[in-house]
Protein backbone atom coordinates (compact mmCIF):
# COMPACT_ATOMS: atom_id res chain seq x y z
CA UNK A 1 0.00 0.00 0.00
CA UNK A 2 1.36 3.51 -0.94
CA UNK A 3 1.17 6.05 1.34
CA UNK A 4 0.03 8.41 -1.29
CA UNK A 5 -0.72 8.46 -4.51
CA UNK A 6 -1.56 11.33 -7.21
CA UNK A 7 -3.27 10.50 -10.15
CA UNK A 8 -3.53 12.91 -12.99
CA UNK A 9 -4.04 15.63 -11.16
CA UNK A 10 -4.51 19.01 -12.68
CA UNK A 11 -5.83 22.80 -11.55
CA UNK A 12 -6.67 25.62 -13.47
CA UNK A 13 -6.85 29.12 -12.52
CA UNK A 14 -9.12 30.77 -15.35
CA UNK A 15 -7.28 30.20 -18.20
CA UNK A 16 -4.20 29.34 -15.94
CA UNK A 17 -2.98 25.32 -16.20
CA UNK A 18 -1.16 26.07 -12.48
CA UNK A 19 -0.92 22.29 -12.45
CA UNK A 20 -1.71 19.89 -15.56
CA UNK A 21 -2.20 15.76 -15.34
CA UNK A 22 0.73 15.49 -12.45
CA UNK A 23 1.18 11.72 -11.57
CA UNK A 24 3.14 10.25 -9.01
CA UNK A 25 3.37 7.71 -5.81
CA UNK A 26 5.03 8.02 -2.22
CA UNK A 27 5.66 4.87 -0.17
CA UNK A 28 5.52 4.52 3.81
CA UNK A 29 8.66 6.20 4.99
CA UNK A 30 9.98 7.96 2.06
CA UNK A 31 11.48 11.24 2.05
CA UNK A 32 10.28 13.11 -1.24
CA UNK A 33 11.43 16.09 -1.79
CA UNK A 34 9.36 18.26 -4.73
CA UNK A 35 11.41 20.66 -6.41
CA UNK A 36 11.06 23.30 -9.76
CA UNK A 37 11.15 27.18 -10.08
CA UNK A 38 8.53 29.50 -9.26
CA UNK A 39 5.91 29.08 -10.61
CA UNK A 40 6.28 25.17 -11.17
CA UNK A 41 2.45 24.53 -9.45
CA UNK A 42 4.81 23.29 -6.14
CA UNK A 43 2.43 24.77 -3.37
CA UNK A 44 -0.53 24.58 -5.41
CA UNK A 45 0.00 20.74 -5.33
CA UNK A 46 0.38 21.42 -1.69
CA UNK A 47 -2.82 22.95 -1.52
CA UNK A 48 -4.76 20.45 -3.49
CA UNK A 49 -3.27 17.50 -1.49
CA UNK A 50 -4.62 19.41 2.06
CA UNK A 51 -7.55 20.20 0.88
CA UNK A 52 -7.65 23.91 0.94
CA UNK A 53 -7.75 24.20 -3.11
CA UNK A 54 -10.25 21.60 -5.05
CA UNK A 55 -8.57 19.52 -7.68
CA UNK A 56 -9.90 20.51 -11.28
CA UNK A 57 -9.25 16.68 -12.07
CA UNK A 58 -7.10 14.24 -11.07
CA UNK A 59 -7.32 11.37 -7.89
CA UNK A 60 -5.95 11.93 -4.62
CA UNK A 61 -5.62 8.91 -2.79
CA UNK A 62 -4.00 8.88 1.13
CA UNK A 63 -3.24 4.82 1.98
CA UNK A 64 -5.94 3.64 -0.39
CA UNK A 65 -8.74 5.81 0.79
CA UNK A 66 -9.95 8.16 -1.88
CA UNK A 67 -9.39 11.87 -0.50
CA UNK A 68 -9.90 14.54 -3.66
CA UNK A 69 -13.25 15.66 -2.06
CA UNK A 70 -12.82 15.91 1.96
CA UNK A 71 -12.54 18.76 3.57
CA UNK A 72 -9.16 19.68 4.65
CA UNK A 73 -9.74 18.85 8.35
CA UNK A 74 -10.87 15.44 7.49
CA UNK A 75 -7.72 14.73 5.86
CA UNK A 76 -6.20 15.84 8.96
CA UNK A 77 -7.64 13.80 11.22
CA UNK A 78 -6.70 11.04 8.70
CA UNK A 79 -3.24 11.79 9.07
CA UNK A 80 -2.09 14.19 6.89
CA UNK A 81 -0.47 16.92 8.09
CA UNK A 82 0.38 20.07 6.32
CA UNK A 83 2.92 23.05 7.37
CA UNK A 84 2.69 26.62 5.71
CA UNK A 85 5.27 28.11 3.26
CA UNK A 86 4.23 31.44 4.68
CA UNK A 87 4.34 31.15 8.64
CA UNK A 88 1.11 30.52 9.65
CA UNK A 89 0.60 30.32 13.84
CA UNK A 90 -1.68 31.86 16.39
CA UNK A 91 0.26 34.52 16.70
CA UNK A 92 -1.15 36.35 19.91
CA UNK A 93 -1.13 32.97 21.62
CA UNK A 94 1.44 31.62 23.54
CA UNK A 95 3.94 29.11 21.45
CA UNK A 96 2.79 26.59 24.03
CA UNK A 97 -0.89 27.03 23.54
CA UNK A 98 -0.33 26.98 19.64
CA UNK A 99 1.24 23.28 20.24
CA UNK A 100 -2.11 22.94 22.53
CA UNK A 101 -4.46 23.35 19.68
CA UNK A 102 -2.56 21.32 17.41
CA UNK A 103 -2.66 18.66 20.36
CA UNK A 104 -5.98 19.18 21.72
CA UNK A 105 -7.25 18.78 17.37
CA UNK A 106 -6.69 14.72 18.11
CA UNK A 107 -8.09 14.36 21.81
CA UNK A 108 -11.46 14.05 23.04
CA UNK A 109 -11.69 17.04 24.70
CA UNK A 110 -11.54 19.12 21.70
CA UNK A 111 -14.84 20.06 21.47
CA UNK A 112 -15.67 20.26 25.57
CA UNK A 113 -16.98 23.16 26.80
CA UNK A 114 -17.54 22.46 30.30
CA UNK A 115 -13.90 21.28 30.96
CA UNK A 116 -10.89 23.75 31.61
CA UNK A 117 -8.26 23.98 28.77
CA UNK A 118 -5.60 24.32 31.58
CA UNK A 119 -6.83 21.42 33.57
CA UNK A 120 -5.54 18.86 30.68
CA UNK A 121 -2.64 17.91 32.51
CA UNK A 122 -1.73 15.05 29.55
CA UNK A 123 -2.04 17.73 26.98
CA UNK A 124 0.18 20.45 28.51
CA UNK A 125 2.55 17.57 29.40
CA UNK A 126 2.76 16.71 25.83
CA UNK A 127 3.02 19.93 24.83
CA UNK A 128 5.71 20.86 27.50
CA UNK A 129 7.83 17.83 26.09
CA UNK A 130 7.59 18.29 22.59
CA UNK A 131 8.81 21.76 22.80
CA UNK A 132 11.79 20.77 25.30
CA UNK A 133 12.73 17.91 23.16
CA UNK A 134 12.90 20.38 20.21
CA UNK A 135 15.00 22.81 22.76
CA UNK A 136 12.24 25.45 22.44
CA UNK A 137 11.38 25.42 25.87
CA UNK A 138 12.38 28.79 26.66
CA UNK A 139 10.33 30.40 24.35
CA UNK A 140 7.41 28.36 25.50
CA UNK A 141 5.37 31.24 27.48
CA UNK A 142 5.94 34.08 24.73
CA UNK A 143 3.18 35.16 22.14
CA UNK A 144 4.15 33.89 19.22
CA UNK A 145 3.98 36.85 17.44
CA UNK A 146 6.99 37.52 19.37
CA UNK A 147 9.45 34.78 18.45
CA UNK A 148 12.58 35.30 15.90
CA UNK A 149 11.46 33.85 12.52
CA UNK A 150 13.52 31.30 12.63
CA UNK A 151 11.77 30.03 16.37
CA UNK A 152 8.57 30.31 14.24
CA UNK A 153 9.70 28.35 11.18
CA UNK A 154 10.48 25.63 13.77
CA UNK A 155 7.39 26.24 15.53
CA UNK A 156 5.22 25.61 12.58
CA UNK A 157 7.06 22.32 11.80
CA UNK A 158 6.37 21.14 15.37
CA UNK A 159 2.68 22.11 15.17
CA UNK A 160 2.43 19.34 11.99
CA UNK A 161 4.35 16.58 13.93
CA UNK A 162 2.44 17.38 16.93
CA UNK A 163 -0.79 15.90 15.10
CA UNK A 164 1.27 12.43 14.89
CA UNK A 165 0.88 12.33 11.04
CA UNK A 166 1.94 9.70 9.07
CA UNK A 167 2.14 11.43 6.29
CA UNK A 168 3.55 15.16 6.66
CA UNK A 169 3.91 17.95 4.12
CA UNK A 170 6.47 20.53 4.55
CA UNK A 171 5.98 23.48 2.36
CA UNK A 172 9.71 25.34 2.72
CA UNK A 173 10.37 24.62 5.70
CA UNK A 174 13.82 26.35 5.69
CA UNK A 175 12.74 29.28 3.43
CA UNK A 176 14.33 32.53 4.70
CA UNK A 177 16.37 31.22 7.60
CA UNK A 178 20.27 31.93 8.07
CA UNK A 179 22.83 29.53 7.42
CA UNK A 180 22.97 28.12 10.80
CA UNK A 181 18.93 28.23 11.29
CA UNK A 182 18.63 26.04 8.15
CA UNK A 183 21.30 23.69 9.74
CA UNK A 184 19.18 23.41 12.97
CA UNK A 185 15.53 23.21 10.72
CA UNK A 186 17.42 20.09 8.18
CA UNK A 187 18.23 18.37 11.29
CA UNK A 188 14.82 18.28 13.08
CA UNK A 189 13.45 16.84 9.96
CA UNK A 190 16.15 14.45 9.64
CA UNK A 191 15.67 13.36 13.17
CA UNK A 192 11.56 12.89 12.65
CA UNK A 193 10.82 9.01 12.91
CA UNK A 194 10.42 6.98 9.40
CA UNK A 195 7.11 6.16 9.77
CA UNK A 196 6.17 9.21 8.92
CA UNK A 197 6.34 9.65 4.91
CA UNK A 198 7.40 13.26 4.14
CA UNK A 199 6.79 14.96 1.11
CA UNK A 200 8.93 18.54 1.10
CA UNK A 201 8.93 21.51 -1.02
CA UNK A 202 12.45 22.99 -0.79
CA UNK A 203 14.41 25.83 -2.92
CA UNK A 204 17.88 25.19 -1.50
CA UNK A 205 18.79 22.37 -3.97
CA UNK A 206 22.13 21.38 -1.26
CA UNK A 207 18.99 21.00 1.33
CA UNK A 208 17.07 18.65 -1.48
CA UNK A 209 19.46 16.34 -2.17
CA UNK A 210 20.58 16.14 1.23
CA UNK A 211 17.45 14.91 2.98
CA UNK A 212 15.88 13.13 -0.59
CA UNK A 213 15.12 9.55 -0.65
CA UNK A 214 13.66 10.85 -4.53
CA UNK A 215 12.88 13.96 -5.67
CA UNK A 216 10.12 14.77 -8.01
CA UNK A 217 10.67 17.67 -10.34
CA UNK A 218 8.02 19.57 -11.50
CA UNK A 219 8.36 22.61 -14.11
CA UNK A 220 5.28 25.06 -15.30
CA UNK A 221 2.88 22.75 -14.00
CA UNK A 222 4.06 19.68 -15.66
CA UNK A 223 6.10 16.92 -13.62
CA UNK A 224 9.22 16.49 -15.91
CA UNK A 225 11.31 14.09 -13.52
CA UNK A 226 11.06 11.86 -10.93
CA UNK A 227 14.15 9.05 -9.71
CA UNK A 228 16.74 9.08 -6.86
CA UNK A 229 19.05 12.08 -5.72
CA UNK A 230 21.80 10.49 -8.93
CA UNK A 231 19.11 10.16 -11.68
CA UNK A 232 17.85 13.74 -11.22
CA UNK A 233 21.10 15.08 -10.85
CA UNK A 234 22.54 13.45 -14.54
CA UNK A 235 19.12 14.54 -15.92
CA UNK A 236 19.88 16.77 -18.56
CA UNK A 237 16.50 18.26 -18.98
CA UNK A 238 16.70 19.19 -15.40
CA UNK A 239 19.62 20.98 -15.34
CA UNK A 240 18.99 23.18 -18.25
CA UNK A 241 16.17 24.29 -16.49
CA UNK A 242 18.17 24.90 -13.12
CA UNK A 243 21.21 26.35 -15.15
CA UNK A 244 19.29 27.66 -18.37
CA UNK A 245 22.58 25.91 -19.91
CA UNK A 246 22.64 23.98 -23.23
CA UNK B 1 -9.70 43.12 15.54
CA UNK B 2 -7.58 43.92 18.56
CA UNK B 3 -6.84 40.93 20.51
CA UNK B 4 -4.60 40.12 23.69
CA UNK B 5 -2.08 37.60 24.39
CA UNK B 6 -3.34 35.42 27.04
CA UNK B 7 -0.10 34.76 28.44
CA UNK B 8 -0.25 37.45 31.49
CA UNK B 9 -2.77 36.42 34.53
CA UNK B 10 -3.15 37.52 37.71
CA UNK B 11 -1.79 35.07 40.67
CA UNK B 12 -4.65 32.89 42.29
CA UNK B 13 -4.66 34.82 45.76
CA UNK B 14 -5.34 38.14 44.22
CA UNK B 15 -8.16 36.88 41.99
CA UNK B 16 -9.36 35.35 45.12
CA UNK B 17 -9.32 38.32 46.57
CA UNK B 18 -10.46 40.85 44.06
CA UNK B 19 -13.66 38.39 43.71
CA UNK B 20 -14.40 38.27 47.60
CA UNK B 21 -14.43 42.20 47.49
CA UNK B 22 -16.71 42.32 44.46
CA UNK B 23 -19.21 40.67 45.96
CA UNK B 24 -18.81 42.10 48.83
CA UNK B 25 -19.53 45.22 47.77
CA UNK B 26 -22.07 43.64 45.07
CA UNK B 27 -24.37 42.67 47.79
CA UNK B 28 -23.86 45.92 49.57
CA UNK B 29 -25.02 48.45 47.20
CA UNK B 30 -28.57 48.39 47.96
CA UNK B 31 -27.81 50.30 50.98
CA UNK B 32 -25.14 52.36 49.38
CA UNK B 33 -26.91 53.90 46.91
CA UNK B 34 -30.35 55.79 45.83
CA UNK B 35 -32.95 53.93 44.04
CA UNK B 36 -31.93 55.73 40.76
CA UNK B 37 -28.34 55.01 40.73
CA UNK B 38 -29.35 51.52 42.01
CA UNK B 39 -31.29 51.52 38.48
CA UNK B 40 -28.84 52.59 36.71
CA UNK B 41 -25.92 49.42 38.12
CA UNK B 42 -28.73 47.00 37.24
CA UNK B 43 -28.86 48.63 33.52
CA UNK B 44 -24.74 48.45 33.38
CA UNK B 45 -25.19 44.60 34.38
CA UNK B 46 -27.36 43.62 31.94
CA UNK B 47 -25.83 45.27 29.22
CA UNK B 48 -22.34 43.84 30.31
CA UNK B 49 -23.91 40.16 29.89
CA UNK B 50 -25.08 41.38 26.67
CA UNK B 51 -21.16 42.77 25.47
CA UNK B 52 -19.73 39.59 27.32
CA UNK B 53 -21.97 37.16 24.94
CA UNK B 54 -21.12 39.38 22.12
CA UNK B 55 -17.73 39.51 23.30
CA UNK B 56 -17.61 35.25 22.40
CA UNK B 57 -18.02 36.44 18.71
CA UNK B 58 -15.94 39.11 18.28
CA UNK B 59 -13.55 38.91 20.67
CA UNK B 60 -12.42 35.00 20.83
CA UNK B 61 -14.08 33.63 17.40
CA UNK B 62 -12.91 36.73 15.46
CA UNK B 63 -16.57 37.46 14.20
CA UNK B 64 -17.78 40.68 13.67
CA UNK B 65 -21.23 40.94 13.56
CA UNK B 66 -23.46 43.79 13.65
CA UNK B 67 -27.05 42.20 14.58
CA UNK B 68 -26.67 40.91 17.53
CA UNK B 69 -29.17 42.62 19.38
CA UNK B 70 -31.71 40.47 17.35
CA UNK B 71 -31.50 37.70 20.04
CA UNK B 72 -31.45 40.22 22.55
CA UNK B 73 -34.40 41.30 21.40
CA UNK B 74 -36.60 38.39 20.26
CA UNK B 75 -35.89 37.19 23.40
CA UNK B 76 -37.11 40.04 25.38
CA UNK B 77 -40.35 40.10 23.14
CA UNK B 78 -40.50 36.48 23.63
CA UNK B 79 -40.53 37.01 27.32
CA UNK B 80 -43.49 40.46 26.79
CA UNK B 81 -45.56 38.12 25.40
CA UNK B 82 -45.10 34.94 27.27
CA UNK B 83 -46.29 37.16 30.50
CA UNK B 84 -48.70 39.05 28.72
CA UNK B 85 -50.79 36.98 26.04
CA UNK B 86 -50.12 33.39 27.53
CA UNK B 87 -49.87 34.11 30.97
CA UNK B 88 -47.07 32.49 31.37
CA UNK B 89 -44.73 32.54 34.58
CA UNK B 90 -41.09 33.12 34.71
CA UNK B 91 -39.61 29.43 35.27
CA UNK B 92 -41.58 28.83 31.62
CA UNK B 93 -41.27 32.09 29.82
CA UNK B 94 -37.41 32.74 30.49
CA UNK B 95 -36.57 29.11 29.22
CA UNK B 96 -39.17 28.85 26.39
CA UNK B 97 -37.51 32.73 25.78
CA UNK B 98 -33.81 31.69 25.48
CA UNK B 99 -34.87 28.51 23.14
CA UNK B 100 -36.81 31.14 21.33
CA UNK B 101 -33.26 33.56 21.22
CA UNK B 102 -30.75 30.23 20.46
CA UNK B 103 -33.28 28.97 17.93
CA UNK B 104 -32.99 31.75 15.90
CA UNK B 105 -29.20 32.36 16.59
CA UNK B 106 -29.15 29.00 15.01
CA UNK B 107 -31.51 29.68 11.70
CA UNK B 108 -29.54 32.97 11.54
CA UNK B 109 -26.11 31.21 11.84
CA UNK B 110 -26.89 28.69 9.12
CA UNK B 111 -27.97 31.50 6.65
CA UNK B 112 -24.45 34.10 7.85
CA UNK B 113 -21.80 31.47 8.49
CA UNK B 114 -21.81 30.76 4.83
CA UNK B 115 -20.10 34.47 4.77
CA UNK B 116 -17.04 35.84 6.76
CA UNK B 117 -15.70 38.93 7.22
CA UNK B 118 -17.57 42.03 6.12
CA UNK B 119 -19.92 39.80 4.17
CA UNK B 120 -20.58 38.13 8.01
CA UNK B 121 -21.08 42.04 8.66
CA UNK B 122 -24.02 43.04 6.53
CA UNK B 123 -25.84 39.79 6.36
CA UNK B 124 -26.03 39.29 10.05
CA UNK B 125 -27.16 43.38 9.96
CA UNK B 126 -29.63 42.54 7.87
CA UNK B 127 -31.47 39.95 9.30
CA UNK B 128 -31.68 41.48 12.79
CA UNK B 129 -33.23 44.24 10.53
CA UNK B 130 -35.89 41.79 9.33
CA UNK B 131 -36.77 41.11 12.74
CA UNK B 132 -36.93 44.83 13.41
CA UNK B 133 -39.25 45.16 10.65
CA UNK B 134 -41.72 42.29 11.85
CA UNK B 135 -41.78 44.10 15.22
CA UNK B 136 -42.26 47.20 14.15
CA UNK B 137 -44.85 46.34 11.47
CA UNK B 138 -46.56 43.26 12.92
CA UNK B 139 -49.03 45.72 15.27
CA UNK B 140 -51.48 43.06 16.76
CA UNK B 141 -48.79 40.98 17.89
CA UNK B 142 -46.03 43.53 18.92
CA UNK B 143 -47.88 46.52 19.03
CA UNK B 144 -45.70 48.07 16.65
CA UNK B 145 -44.14 51.26 16.95
CA UNK B 146 -45.76 51.58 20.67
CA UNK B 147 -44.18 48.70 21.98
CA UNK B 148 -45.53 46.35 24.40
CA UNK B 149 -45.91 48.06 27.58
CA UNK B 150 -46.64 46.77 31.17
CA UNK B 151 -44.71 44.09 30.50
CA UNK B 152 -44.71 42.17 34.84
CA UNK B 153 -41.81 41.55 37.13
CA UNK B 154 -41.12 38.21 36.89
CA UNK B 155 -42.92 36.29 40.42
CA UNK B 156 -40.51 34.45 42.02
CA UNK B 157 -43.04 32.54 44.24
CA UNK B 158 -40.83 33.58 47.07
CA UNK B 159 -41.69 36.14 49.73
CA UNK B 160 -39.81 39.37 47.66
CA UNK B 161 -41.53 40.52 45.39
CA UNK B 162 -39.42 41.59 42.29
CA UNK B 163 -41.17 44.83 41.83
CA UNK B 164 -39.20 46.46 44.64
CA UNK B 165 -35.62 47.63 43.60
CA UNK B 166 -33.62 46.14 45.79
CA UNK B 167 -34.99 42.50 45.54
CA UNK B 168 -34.62 43.22 41.40
CA UNK B 169 -31.47 44.18 41.90
CA UNK B 170 -30.38 40.58 43.54
CA UNK B 171 -32.50 38.94 41.00
CA UNK B 172 -30.27 40.42 38.32
CA UNK B 173 -27.29 40.10 40.09
CA UNK B 174 -27.66 36.49 40.44
CA UNK B 175 -28.53 36.23 36.89
CA UNK B 176 -26.29 38.16 35.41
CA UNK B 177 -23.59 36.18 37.97
CA UNK B 178 -24.79 32.98 37.02
CA UNK B 179 -24.55 33.65 32.85
CA UNK B 180 -21.43 35.38 33.62
CA UNK B 181 -19.21 32.44 35.36
CA UNK B 182 -20.69 30.26 32.75
CA UNK B 183 -18.95 32.51 29.67
CA UNK B 184 -15.67 32.40 32.52
CA UNK B 185 -16.45 28.58 31.98
CA UNK B 186 -16.75 28.47 28.25
CA UNK B 187 -13.88 30.64 27.28
CA UNK B 188 -11.27 29.03 29.57
CA UNK B 189 -12.62 25.66 27.98
CA UNK B 190 -10.39 23.78 25.02
CA UNK B 191 -14.06 24.77 23.12
CA UNK B 192 -13.00 28.41 24.11
CA UNK B 193 -9.10 27.95 23.06
CA UNK B 194 -9.95 26.40 19.76
CA UNK B 195 -12.32 29.60 19.05
CA UNK B 196 -9.49 31.79 20.14
CA UNK B 197 -7.60 29.37 17.30
CA UNK B 198 -10.30 30.12 14.52
CA UNK B 199 -9.75 34.00 15.56
CA UNK B 200 -5.46 33.91 14.53
CA UNK B 201 -5.60 31.44 12.02
CA UNK B 202 -8.89 29.74 10.39
CA UNK B 203 -6.15 27.69 7.57
CA UNK B 204 -4.03 26.75 10.47
CA UNK B 205 -7.32 25.22 12.36
CA UNK B 206 -8.20 23.44 9.16
CA UNK B 207 -5.08 21.93 9.04
CA UNK B 208 -5.08 21.02 12.49
CA UNK B 209 -8.09 18.45 11.65
CA UNK B 210 -10.45 21.40 13.42
CA UNK B 211 -14.10 21.12 11.84
CA UNK B 212 -14.31 25.03 12.40
CA UNK B 213 -18.18 25.48 11.00
CA UNK B 214 -19.55 23.53 14.21
CA UNK B 215 -16.82 25.54 16.20
CA UNK B 216 -18.63 28.85 14.93
CA UNK B 217 -21.78 27.28 14.76
CA UNK B 218 -21.39 26.81 18.48
CA UNK B 219 -20.43 29.44 19.16
CA UNK B 220 -22.74 31.55 17.25
CA UNK B 221 -25.90 30.38 18.87
CA UNK B 222 -23.99 30.28 22.52
CA UNK B 223 -23.79 33.88 21.82
CA UNK B 224 -27.08 34.53 20.71
CA UNK B 225 -28.63 32.95 23.98
CA UNK B 226 -26.52 34.85 26.50
CA UNK B 227 -27.77 37.93 24.58
CA UNK B 228 -31.02 36.61 25.07
CA UNK B 229 -30.78 36.42 28.61
CA UNK B 230 -29.81 40.04 28.72
CA UNK B 231 -32.81 40.90 26.38
CA UNK B 232 -35.09 39.07 29.62
CA UNK B 233 -33.82 41.21 32.15
CA UNK B 234 -34.24 44.30 29.99
CA UNK B 235 -37.77 43.59 29.37
CA UNK B 236 -38.13 43.03 33.13
CA UNK B 237 -36.27 45.65 34.07
CA UNK B 238 -38.15 48.61 31.91
CA UNK B 239 -41.30 46.51 32.13
CA UNK B 240 -41.64 47.59 28.25
CA UNK B 241 -40.41 46.14 25.19
CA UNK B 242 -40.07 48.23 21.81
CA UNK B 243 -38.75 47.93 18.19
CA UNK B 244 -35.31 49.79 19.66
CA UNK B 245 -34.55 46.52 21.25
CA UNK B 246 -33.93 44.43 17.85
CA UNK B 247 -32.38 47.85 15.98
CA UNK B 248 -29.13 47.90 14.53
CA UNK B 249 -28.25 50.50 16.95
CA UNK B 250 -28.66 48.69 19.79
CA UNK B 251 -26.12 45.95 17.60
CA UNK B 252 -23.97 49.02 17.28
CA UNK B 253 -23.89 50.21 20.86
CA UNK B 254 -23.58 46.48 22.54
CA UNK B 255 -20.21 46.93 19.63
CA UNK B 256 -19.29 49.50 20.94
CA UNK B 257 -19.10 48.69 24.50
CA UNK B 258 -16.74 45.72 23.99
CA UNK B 259 -14.42 47.89 21.64
CA UNK B 260 -14.61 50.68 24.20
CA UNK B 261 -13.94 48.31 27.36
CA UNK B 262 -11.56 45.99 25.16
CA UNK B 263 -12.03 43.17 22.80
CA UNK B 264 -11.04 39.29 23.60
CA UNK B 265 -11.56 39.18 27.56
CA UNK B 266 -14.51 39.07 29.12
CA UNK B 267 -13.52 41.68 31.77
CA UNK B 268 -13.03 44.49 29.02
CA UNK B 269 -17.02 44.32 28.05
CA UNK B 270 -18.59 44.66 31.72
CA UNK B 271 -16.13 47.71 31.54
CA UNK B 272 -17.17 48.89 28.08
CA UNK B 273 -20.69 48.76 29.12
CA UNK B 274 -20.62 50.39 32.25
CA UNK B 275 -19.38 53.36 31.30
CA UNK B 276 -20.76 53.61 27.98
CA UNK B 277 -24.84 53.97 30.16
CA UNK B 278 -22.84 56.04 32.90
CA UNK B 279 -22.10 58.28 30.29
CA UNK B 280 -24.92 57.67 28.36
CA UNK B 281 -26.80 58.86 31.22
CA UNK B 282 -24.38 61.54 32.51
CA UNK B 283 -24.77 63.32 29.03
CA UNK B 284 -27.78 63.01 27.90
CA UNK B 285 -28.93 64.68 31.03
CA UNK B 286 -27.50 67.65 29.91
CA UNK B 287 -27.55 67.89 25.80
CA UNK B 288 -29.78 66.12 23.29
CA UNK B 289 -26.78 65.50 21.02
CA UNK B 290 -25.40 62.72 23.45
CA UNK B 291 -24.69 59.95 20.18
CA UNK B 292 -22.61 62.89 18.80
CA UNK B 293 -20.56 62.87 22.23
CA UNK B 294 -20.85 58.97 21.91
CA UNK B 295 -18.49 59.16 18.58
CA UNK B 296 -16.14 61.48 19.76
CA UNK B 297 -15.40 59.28 22.82
CA UNK B 298 -14.63 56.19 20.08
CA UNK B 299 -12.47 57.90 17.83
CA UNK B 300 -10.77 59.13 20.78
CA UNK B 301 -10.73 55.36 21.95
CA UNK B 302 -10.07 54.41 18.12
CA UNK B 303 -6.93 56.49 17.69
CA UNK B 304 -5.52 56.42 21.54
CA UNK B 305 -6.81 52.98 22.77
CA UNK B 306 -7.36 50.39 19.73
CA UNK B 307 -7.67 47.62 22.19
CA UNK B 308 -9.94 49.22 24.66
CA UNK B 309 -9.34 50.88 28.07
CA UNK B 310 -8.89 47.27 29.54
CA UNK B 311 -5.87 47.12 26.92
CA UNK B 312 -4.74 50.60 27.72
CA UNK B 313 -4.31 49.65 31.37
CA UNK B 314 -2.80 46.43 30.16
CA UNK B 315 -0.07 48.52 27.91
CA UNK B 316 0.32 50.76 31.27
CA UNK B 317 1.24 47.98 33.56
CA UNK B 318 3.60 46.25 30.89
CA UNK B 319 5.79 49.45 30.07
CA UNK B 320 5.81 49.87 33.82
CA UNK B 321 7.09 46.37 34.41
CA UNK B 322 9.43 46.89 31.59
CA UNK B 323 11.28 50.01 32.52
Amino acid sequence: MSALVVEAVSRNFGGVQALSNVSFTVEPGERRLIIGPNGAGKTTLFNMLSGAFAVSGGRIMLFDRNITHLPPYQRARMGLARTFQITNLFPHLTVLENVLLALQAMDDSAFSLHRRMRANDHLFRGASTLLESWGLAAIADQAAKDISYGEKRQVDVILGMAMRPKVLLLDEPTAGLSAAEVVRVVGMIRSLPRNVTILMIEHDMDVAFELADRITVLHQGRLIAEGDRDAIRNNPQVNEIYLGAE
Amino acid sequence: MSTQPTTESLPWPAVAAISVVAVLISLALPYLLTPYYLGLVVKMMIFALFAMSFDLLIGYAGMASLGHAAYFGIAAYATGLLALRLEWNVWLALPASLLIAALTAALFGLLALRTRGSYFLMITLALAQVLWGIAFGWRSLTGGEDGLPDVPRPDLGLQWSLTGDTPFYYFVLFVVGVGALLLIRIVSSPFGYALRGIRESETRMLALGYNIWRYKFVAFVLAGTFAGLAGCLYAYLNRYVSPGYVHVVMSAEVLLMVVLGGAGTLFGPTIGAALFVLLENMISGYTERWLMLLGLVYVLVGMFAPNGLTGLARDFRKRRAGS
